[in-house]
């Protein structure tokens, strides 16, 4: 039906651009030729022709601090979600140095995939649920030391330098998202410290989007060709992700709980 | 009041004193044991994991700490309201209070992911978290306590002991309400984000404080070979009383009205039917063995201490069951992620989470009661606690 | 009392003069290997690399800047030992100062203490560090894709 028809084109605002604020730079200078290729030197990635990766014209100058002005936002299109699929899953683990779970009640999970069933209707779906990087989020309340907090740029962490491992947060947040790290651990990503005794959850690859990237997750969708997930700056209009979320309709997961989310859902 | 207490010594019996020491010590062996254990290997040798990330150190923690508020209520009823005969157990009481503050501090410390930033904590707060307004209560809850039990001992200072005594209620008030409200602000868990945890949590404090209260100075009585005076022993069981039927009654306050709520419905299910151990731990731990056999046991003590120390003993472990059921029982039920839909993943969703607690969790909230127990043996050996009730005096007033 | 004071006194004084005994303690092993300069002065990072690290920490945490000079990663890229490819170790360049010092610092619990080239698996190098590595000719070996 019409979402075949939309499947078949690729239009710029279905497929996950990961930082949008480019405003129609028109013609491709020498920078952005060699951008394109070490763009596509990373990590064996195989996009759409005309499908740019990366935006370094809008990318956050490496010296200045964030701002208000970006708010990061992810959407999840729960119909191309597919029940056995865990691409998004395993991209997170190898870019944030998180081991195979083999204990998985205390493996940190930082992305993990849900399969929903409707109680009444029987309508099943499957969605990847991480943290929702709230606007108000119950888990920088509660933390006794501040170091959950949110960024300007709404970007939820823990900073695990003052991070003392009481788990109150943990308690506090509706969505399950944050794990403790159980275990010691000597392989850590360089770009993702982590060690035994802190809370931790997703950062939105935090790393990567600072530099101009984008989250693991959703490259490994789209590199997987799902294109399920949607990332990118929700107080630019222009930006895909805004425009997306003005056609159709999505929504917040516990919207009751108006904590305001970055993270929203379509088709639940 | 016709003449200020007067305290004794205890008896020296050093056989014994040697003996209990050894005792309080053995146990907080085996908790430092443990502590070195979590700490060491990371708390994947607990029974705690990513979905119980609240286990039995807790239950013991809180309890201890909510008990150690309370039982500082038997010196206010002495100074805030002036009633000679609980005057006269103040001090006992600022120790007990202060002793059982610290134990349930030390569990808590100890059981910390980093506890080696414990200074981090100390110096870096989050004013919105009522977790840190909870340790800002705490240290000062030891500076006022310690000033009131200087105020008491110290006869040049006893002038002030009571308005030390005000600030002390209203300060312990205030830490209580702070604490239930740990619970009562989450809005996350169908279990928890209740306005009345706070009172609850206060009126538990009364229970379970006046409980160790009765239980401590029962013992003191027993090792000196005294007898409490039964008009004493008849008011304070009949309060005790007061307490557990008004912990019974906010308890079913809160259920009674969750009922109510269709979307708190599945939780209550959980709870008061078919939560297996929960279940068991809310109905036989919390309301009967914590509620309905104590009072039993008071309303037909007569003149008997026994009875009365064995209903507060019942109030003590029915207080670590409700702790367990409010603590570990709000974490199995599952979070309501997408309410009217069945969930499932391979991060627990959607089911009741296990949880089996290891020997080094239980020896570390020992360890807890360990502490304050050597903490107050050490003093009422070394200081004057004993109330020497002057019974001529106290004919007069009520 | 007064023997239990004079043994304590004894005790350290005796503790004291064995540990200023040379040879007792090893030496930091301060190899350095790469050539160049220090993103500071010598005297300036003995006194102060803790400061300018901690600083550094919470800018980039809560602010996002991720700047070279006084990034922990930049540091043992540099400081690395060529052979273990680690700053860590009985000789490595961190830990033998702070063995020495008596110093534990916590850092190393959560940071790789790795050198990027000695990693298997990691995350893809920034674009930036593609470019600053392509347009300065560093031959793109401490970048690898």
């Amino acid at each position: 039906m019409s979402e075949s028809m939309e499947r078949a084109q690729p239009a710029n605002d279905r497929h996950p651009l990961p930082r949008e604020g480019d405003r129609g730079e028109g013609h491709p200078t020498s920078r952005r030729g060699f951008l394109a290729t070490s763009a596509a030197a990373l990590a064996g990635l195989t996009l759409a022709p005309g499908i740019r990766l990366v935006e370094i014209a809008a990318a956050k100058p490496d010296n200045e601090p964030v701002t208000a002005k970006v708010r990061w936002g992810m959407l999840i299109d729960t119909t191309r979600c597919q029940s056995g699929c865990t691409e998004c899953v395993s991209a997170c683990g190898k870019e944030n140095g998180l081991s195979e779970v083999t204990k998985p009640r205390t493996d940190a999970q930082w992305i993990r995939k849900i399969d929903l069933k409707d109680l009444k209707t029987g309508h099943a779906l499957s969605l990847p649920m991480m943290c929702q990087h709230c606007a108000h989020p119950p888990c920088v309340d509660v933390c006794p030391t501040g170091a959950s907090f949110k960024r300007a740029d709404g970007i939820v962490l823990v900073d695990r330098h003052i991070c003392i491992g009481c788990r109150y947060c943990m308690m506090a947040c509706p969505y399950k998202a944050r794990s403790f790290v159980h275990e010691p651990h000597t392989d850590q990503n360089p770009e993702v410290p982590r060690g035994q005794g802190c809370v931790e959850s997703c950062t939105l690859c935090v790393h990567r989007v600072d530099r101009g990237g984008t989250p693991a997750c959703v490259e490994a969708c789209a590199a997987a060709g799902h294109n399920a997930m949607l990332f990118g700056d929700l107080n630019d209009a222009e930006s895909a992700i805004s425009k997306r979320i003005r056609e159709v309709k999505t929504t917040q997961v516990r919207a009751d709980l108006k904590l305001d989310l970055g993270v929203r859902y379509e088709g639940i | 009041m016709a003449s200020a207490p007067t305290y004794v010594e205890t008896q020296s019996r050093p056989g014994a004193f040697w003996g209990l020491l050894v005792l309080g010590g053995l146990f907080m062996l085996a908790a430092f044991a443990a502590f070195l254990h979590f700490e060491h290997s990371g708390h994947v040798v607990t029974g705690m994991d990513n979905q119980i990330v609240w286990g039995m150190p807790h239950v013991f923690a809180v309890f201890l700490i909510v008990a150690a508020s309370g039982v500082l209520n038997v010196a206010s009823i002495g100074s805030v309201f002036g009633k000679p005969v609980y005057k006269a157990r103040a001090p006992l009481s600022g120790l007990l209070a202060l002793a059982m503050m610290a134990g349930g501090l030390a569990v808590l410390a100890a059981d910390l992911g980093r506890p080696d930033r414990l200074i981090v904590a100390m110096t870096h707060f989050n004013f919105k978290s009522i977790f840190a307004l909870n340790m800002m209560f705490y240290s000062g809850f030891f500076a006022i306590v310690a000033a009131y039990l200087v105020t008491m001992m110290d006869r040049s200072l006893n002038k002030y002991s009571k308005i030390v005594g005000f600030l002390a209620f209203f300060w312990r008030l205030a830490l209580t309400t702070a604490t239930g409200s740990i619970f009562g602000f989450l809005i996350a868990r169908t279990a928890y984000g209740s306005a009345l945890m706070a009172p609850m949590f206060i009126i538990y404090s009364f229970a379970y404080g006046l409980a160790a209260f009765l239980i401590v100075q029962g013992s003191m009585y027993a090792w000196n070979n005294l007898k409490l005076d039964e008009g004493i022993l008849a008011r304070m069981k009949n309060l005790l009383a007061v307490f557990v039927g008004a912990s019974l009654y906010f308890t079913a306050v809160m259920h009674l009205t969750s009922l109510y709520f269709a979307r708190q419905i599945d939780y209550e299910r959980f709870l008061l039917l078919d939560g297996g151990v929960y279940t068991a731990a809310f109905w036989l731990g919390q309301v009967l063995v914590g509620g309905i056999l104590p009072l039993g046991l008071i309303f037909t003590a007569g003149n008997s201490q026994k009875q009365v120390i064995a209903a507060s003993v019942l109030v003590v472990l029915g207080g670590l069951a409700q702790m367990f059921v409010t603590i570990v029982g709000g974490q199995a039920f599952p979070l309501e992620i997408f309410p009217g839909y069945a969930i499932s993943s391979g991060f627990q969703d959607g089911i009741v989470n296990s949880y089996s607690p290891v020997l080094g969790e239980f020896a570390l909230g020992f360890g807890g009661i360990a502490l304050a127990f050597l903490i107050t043996v050490i003093a009422v050996r070394v200081l004057r606690f004993l109330p020497q009730d002057d019974f001529a005096a106290l004919k007069i007033d009520d | 009392m007064k023997s239990l004071a004079i043994a304590v006194l004894w005790g350290l004084t005796f503790a004291a003069a064995h540990a200023a005994e040379p040879g007792r303690t090893p030496l930091p092993a301060i190899a350095i290997e790469k050539p160049g300069q220090c993103v500071e002065p010598k005297d300036v990072m003995r006194r102060d690399h803790m400061k300018l690290l901690k600083h550094q920490r919470d800018k980039t945490m809560h602010e996002g800047i991720r700047t070279k000079p006084h990034s922990l990663n930049e540091c043992v890229s540099c400081h690395a030992s060529q052979k273990t490819g680690t700053v860590l170790g009985a000789e490595g360049f961190c830990q033998s100062c702070h063995d020495y010092a008596a110093v534990k610092p916590d850092c190393w619990d959560c940071h790789q203490p790795k050198a990027k080239p000695a990693l298997q698996s990691q995350s893809g190098p920034s674009n930036r560090d593609l470019l600053d590595a392509m347009q300065r000719g560093r031959g793109g070996q401490e970048v690898k894709p």
